[in-house]
């Protein structure tokens, strides 16, 4: 099959079971996407497929022949920048599926789309961007940093 | 997990083989390979069927293709006006990343999260017919107090569906025999003696499609979830209603409850009870309790009827 990850072709043979993040980190050695709880329910394994973000470790890869794979490598975006200014981490382990997430969600928000708290049309507040988040767990608690960087990603 | 052969779908109604199953977001299938709870021999990937579009029917209405992305359903400009209930049911479910991926007709399909069925080295009567329930006696706060069975006390996990019982919405139904429609309302079984099935889909048989059909007063519409964590968990409890009022008396409402049966519980009774009488707190309670007199909460769920009772009423006053 034929995968496309940052913008580079690769034929790969692979076992119908390997995941999206298997095949990312064991065949292509992009190692940036995370195996954290391995059931969709961390978000470490966040990568975007065609710019949308998903659970990479819930997707198998033989389903994306021909789609475009965006990993936390191919990312560059101002949230990454936040992160570092405001320390959005500790151990750093949830970060690249915490900027993935974050860069799919502000096109989520750019695009109008509503959350649990908001209707997607006015300011993206604090308690929006948690709820928008929430797929993205962080156990050294960095949640507080994370916030204004996002906020400021988003240029509000 | 176990081996499987992979193939494309490329007709609704070819069927499946023994063994097969549909792949659709894989959210819910993925991770119960993952557990060994569901060991398919062959998956058949109907994402490149091109059900994915939101289309308006001619008497009105949506048609919502099984492949729609739960987001992209959430977000559709004609759902959050004419159903909110339905978008808001959508973005209490899950994460971001999730329902990127999620189906309509996966969500409707996914399985119960009871724990013993979750994992394959427990008894359970669902993934191991015969084999007992230990939820009965063991950890059931989360399961059924409404329609359960001595073999099976699990609930549906799912939000979108239970605003979809809400709108009378009628799924599509393709197959080798033909097609078919069911009501979303009997879509879901009751477990009875064979909890195993959770659907009166036949093997082999594709839901292709949702149909909403026009309710004018869905537009003033509301689904509220109670869930042990702010985001990104399933319901203990929730409600999907709508609710036309005039003068201050209910002229229609739609009820549905969530997390607290196998299928999401359209509330007819309640429903019945309300239809006439003043849009006031003692009525939408009299009429839940109507509704949940049949309730039978095990040792330690007796909350939810409690906690579905003041749903109904601090919900209906909202849209009243």
């Amino acid at each position: 099959m034929d995968l496309v990850v940052n913008g580079v072709e690769h034929s790969l043979d692979l076992d119908p079971r390997t995941t999206l993040l298997d095949a990312l980190r064991e065949h292509l050695g992009l190692t940036g996407a995370k195996k954290g709880c391995d059931h969709g329910q961390c978000g470490a394994c966040t990568v975007l497929l065609n710019g949308r973000r998903v659970n990479s470790c819930l997707i198998l890869a033989v389903t994306l022949d021909g789609t475009e794979v965006t990993t936390i490598e191919g990312v560059d975006h101002p949230v990454q920048e936040k992160f570092l200014e405001h320390d959005g981490f500790q151990c750093g382990y949830c970060t690249p599926g915490q900027i993935c997430s974050a860069v799919g969600m502000l096109d989520e928000v750019a695009k109008g789309w509503p959350s649990a708290v908001s209707t997607g049309e006015d300011h993206l507040s604090d308690a929006d961007i948690k709820e928008r988040m929430s797929g993205n767990l962080c156990r050294c608690g960095a949640y507080p940093n994370m916030v204004p960087a996002i906020r400021e990603a988003a240029g509000r | 997990m176990k081996t499987f052969t992979y193939r494309t779908a490329t007709d609704v109604s070819q069927g499946l083989e023994p063994g097969a199953t549909f792949l659709a977001g894989g959210t819910n299938l993925v991770d119960l390979m993952k557990l060994g709870v569901a060991t398919p021999d062959v998956l058949v990937d109907v994402t490149r069927l091109g059900l994915d579009e939101v289309g308006d029917r001619p008497g009105g209405g949506l048609r919502i293709g099984a492949g729609v992305r739960n987001s992209d359903l959430a977000a559709d400009p004609r759902v959050r006006r004419d159903y909110p209930v339905l978008s808001q049911a959508l973005l209490a479910g899950a994460s971001g990343q999730l329902r990127n991926m999620a189906t309509t007709a996966g969500n409707l399909l996914q399985r119960t999260r009871c724990r013993y069925f979750m994992d394959a080295t427990m008894p359970c009567n669902k993934h191991d017919p015969g084999s007992g329930c230990p939820a009965r006696e063991g950890d059931h706060r989360n399961l059924a107090i409404l329609g359960a069975s001595p073999s099976c006390v699990a609930t549906h996990p799912s939000d979108m569906a239970v605003a979809l019982a809400a709108l009378d919405a009628v799924v599509r139904i393709s197959g080798p025999a033909g097609e078919r429609t069911v009501p979303v309302t009997e879509l879901h079984r009751l477990p009875g003696d064979t909890p195993d099935r959770d659907t009166v889909l036949e093997h082999g048989e594709l839901i292709t499609a949702v149909d909403v059909p026009p309710l004018g007063f869905a537009a003033r519409s509301a689904y509220r979830k109670v869930r042990d964590r702010a985001s990104y968990a399933f319901a203990v409890g929730s409600i999907a209603a709508a609710a036309q009022v005039d003068d201050g008396t209910v002229t229609d409402v739609r009820l549905a409850f969530g997390a607290v049966a196998h299928k999401p519980w359209r509330a007819f009774v309640a429903e019945e009870a309300l239809r006439g009488q003043p849009a006031t707190r003692e009525s939408f309670l009299t009429a839940a309790d109507a509704e949940l007199a049949a309730a039978e909460p095990l040792r330690d769920n007796a909350f939810k009827i409690a906690l579905i009772r003041n749903l109904v009423a601090s919900v209906l006053e909202g849209l009243s």
